[in-house]
């Protein structure tokens, strides 16, 4: 009997650590070490975690239970691994087996099942066979052809197909070359290339070194992000025990291909998800953008041939040499082929990751698989793209998720953040929370970009404040074309779609703002008046809790908030027990 | 030039003796390309923060000029220039986490620490952080607090959980 205790970072953050610690201490304490208790990646039902498998000897998963806190822990041992009858009412419900029957796994196909620290596991589940496949009976025209088939392209935003930049690679001819993978995942909202990294690093190390030969690689770099540090980690044990195993280093499998490869930790900058950027940034410079051509491929990390790549694409590859690049391609739609991980967050009922095929619409994954909104509140839109991307509002819920589908939105796939938002949400105050953090993270060289996103924000921020005027849409609009035209790379030329949308399918939330004042979400708080209701008891809680002394009344007496000197901080809301703070 | 003191022998007369531990960071990265953003995130890593004393060693080390050391660390937002507190709170502010009411978390550890993003108690406690992203989405809102023995995710943020967790460390200290 085994049992696995998911432990990716959202796993570890619910407590899945205690538990581990509870079961390995409890089943010692029974005299039953023979079980084995393991770590496995994340499984993407975030919302149920810890969660924690039993497996019998067989490897046939007996019961999965969620939300496993240590007080669990004692039952379980006790009915199942003792008793042999799992714990019925701590299990997975069947609802939520739906959210994992009703995807299919490509990049996932490993995570949460084996254990991402122990390449035999990797190996046991078809694992390196791709790469040997490649190394001893394919040439690199081969393998790019068969990539070509599938129809696969870049799953990091820009969905370029990948053969071809893997091949513009190969025909330029240097002495070095390199193979680099972003998984500096800056987009506010994804972390699908995080639960990769930490549940199944292997298959981005195998998906670079088939890379790399295709290319004719040297090296291969590996640039993430330094707020992931347990996929740092789970990423350099992967790379000694592939080099121990004779994956990495020279003469791989006795091909007379060598290649290897080292991690370089990011240090938080969003535009270095921009190739050129990024390779400025490995190179140890300020990681600034610049103009294309010369394209990586021909010039990029020491001015040698480069290709970049993000997380998701290379762990597609194995699985495609492996199954066939047809196969790939028989599943999605006619432009996007295979699967596409999303992350699902917000106000979304159940959150986490769902691995579907393209094409799907987004009903069916934000309703059919997450479940819907938090609360049952009323949907309103779906921001995809993060913050180079837009919101696809309600009545476009029936839009199949492709790239074309959804960049005719406005929006894009982007790397596949999707954050639910619902009627409580502000779609101004959405808008100016991308531009803030876009007018963050802007480089400074483009005039546009610096300067531009920042007279939009100074915008946006009057209109939240009730201080809009108007003509302020028709200006929001201009700049936001400028800054587009502009801009030299990615961040500055996407950077102002978010405004676009929602002023595209919200206008109505902006007028609203301007011309009445009123923010119809309710979440401005400069918009919104605090009134006390007949429900208030007169406890004088909110009175002694208003930071400016604006809220009178006797003991026992309804309350009276003076409207000139609220500043609507919603302190008396929070504080009162009977529901009588009404927010208008 | 000769390095005397530093014992990092990287030849340079820094003459420093305070950066010793840095020392065999500047002994494997100091003469390799590329590595000064390396550099940077390792004496983060020893010091807690970026000192002029230690950019200008690092300098003398690597030959990079101090003007252009400053300007990397300060394009990337990892790195501080100012010493931080025994516990980093780096609240996440990414797309999930304002929608689920980050702002409401910054306001619970402004009416419990008095910091704002970037500052320090001071009682030199806590350091408030906000942060683009912790990539924990769905278990928004997030924060994460780094110490000594190490860091913790804090999930599912309420004004309620946040004070009482702060609590938790400052009655613990």
């Amino acid at each position: 009997m085994r049992i696995l205790v998911g432990q990716g970072s959202c796993g570890i953050a619910t407590g899945a650590r205690k538990t581990s610690t509870a079961l390995v201490k409890q089943l010692h304490e029974k005299g039953l070490d023979q079980v084995e208790v393991d770590i496995t990646g994340c499984v993407g039902t975030c919302f149920l975690e810890p969660i924690v498998d039993v497996y019998d000897d067989g490897g046939n998963l007996e019961a999965r239970y969620v939300k496993v806190q240590p007080d669990k822990v004692a039952t379980i041992i006790e009915r199942h691994i003792i008793g042999g009858e799992p714990v019925l009412e701590y299990t997975i419900a069947d609802v939520d087996n739906d959210f994992i029957d009703k995807q299919m796994k490509i990049v996932l196909r490993n995570c949460g099942i084996i254990n991402p620290e122990k390449i035999d596991e990797y190996i046991a589940s078809g694992g390196y066979e791709a790469t040997r496949k490649v190394l001893t009976q394919m040439t690199q025209e081969e393998v790019i052809e068969e990539i070509k088939i599938s129809g696969l392209r870049g799953r990091g935003g820009a969905g370029f197909p990948t053969w071809f930049k893997w091949n513009a690679a190969r025909i330029n001819q240097a002495d070095d070359k390199y193979m680099v993978c972003n998984a500096d995942e800056g987009d506010p909202g994804a972390f699908m290339d995080r639960s990769v990294l930490e549940g199944d690093p292997h298959s981005v190390i195998e998906g670079m070194i088939i890379g790399g030969y295709a290319m004719g690689a040297t090296e291969g770099v590996i640039y993430v992000r330094a707020e992931y540090p347990l996929a740092i980690a789970r990423l350099e044990k992967a790379m000694e025990q592939a080099r121990e195993k004779g994956f990495l280093g020279k003469n791989i499998m006795g091909s007379g291909y060598s290649f290897d490869m080292r991690i370089k930790a990011g240090a938080g900058a969003f535009v270095c998800g921009e190739e050129t950027a990024l390779i400025a940034s490995l190179e140890g410079e300020r990681g600034m953008p610049r103009l294309k051509p010369p394209f990586p491929a021909q010039k990029g990390f020491w001015q040698k041939p480069t290709n970049i790549n993000n997380v998701e694409t290379f762990a597609n590859v194995p699985w495609i040499i492996q199954n066939g690049g047809a196969a790939f391609g028989a599943m999605g739609t006619e432009q996007s082929k295979g699967t596409k991980v999303f992350a699902l967050a917000g106000k979304i009922k159940k959150g986490g990751l769902v691995e579907v095929p393209m094409g799907l619409p987004l009903r069916d994954v934000i309703f059919g698989i997450g479940g819907g909104t938090k609360n049952d509140k009323a949907f309103k839109a779906v921001q995809m793209g993060g913050p180079s991307g837009g919101c696809i509002p309600a009545e476009l819920i029936d839009t199949t998720v492709d790239y074309e589908s959804i960049t005719k939105t406005g929006a894009i796939v982007g790397s596949g953040g999707m954050i639910v938002m619902d009627e409580t949400t502000c779609m101004v105050d959405m808008a100016r929370y991308f531009l803030d953090f876009t007018r963050k993270e802007s480089c400074g060289k483009c005039n546009y970009c610096r300067i531009g996103t920042k007279r939009m924000l100074e915008i946006l921020e009057r209109i939240t404040k009730g201080e809009g005027k108007d003509g302020d849409i028709e200006l929001l609009e201009e700049l936001a074309s400028k800054v587009k035209d502009g801009s030299m790379c990615g961040l500055g030329q996407t950077a102002p779609n978010p405004v676009l949308t929602t002023i595209r399918y919200f206008r109505n939330e902006y007028e609203d703002h301007i011309y009445n004042k009123k923010c119809t979400a309710k979440a401005c708080s400069a918009l919104l008046t605090f009134t006390i209701t007949d429900a208030c008891t007169g406890c004088t809680l909110c009175a002694r809790k208003c930071p400016v002394n604006c809220i009178s009344g006797k003991v026992k007496e309804l309350h009276v908030i003076d409207q000139e000197r609220c500043i609507k901080c919603g302190k008396c809301e929070e504080v009162c027990r009977f529901n009588a703070v009404n927010r208008e | 030039m000769t390095c005397t003191s530093g014992g990092c022998g990287c030849g340079s007369n820094c003459n420093n003796q305070e950066f010793s531990e840095l020392a065999p960071v500047m002994d494997k990265y100091a003469k390799v390309p590329g590595s000064i953003i390396t550099i940077l995130q390792k004496a983060q890593d020893i010091y807690g923060y970026l000192s002029f004393d230690a950019i200008l060693y690092i300098s003398e080390c690597t030959g990079i000029k101090p003007a252009k050391i400053y300007g990397i660390a300060t394009f990337y937002t990892q790195f501080r220039l100012k010493p931080i507190g025994k516990n980093l709170i780096m609240l996440c502010k990414g797309t999930a986490c304002h929608v689920n009411g980050a702002d409401m978390i910054e306001e619970a550890i402004f009416e419990e620490l008095a910091i704002t993003d970037g500052e320090t108690t001071e009682d030199g406690l806590f350091t408030l952080n906000n942060m683009a992203c912790l990539g924990c989405c769905s278990l928004a809102p997030v924060m994460m607090i780094k110490n000594a023995d190490g860091d913790e995710t804090y999930g599912s943020l309420t004004k309620d959980s946040v004070r009482s967790t702060l609590r938790e460390i400052r009655s613990k200290a």
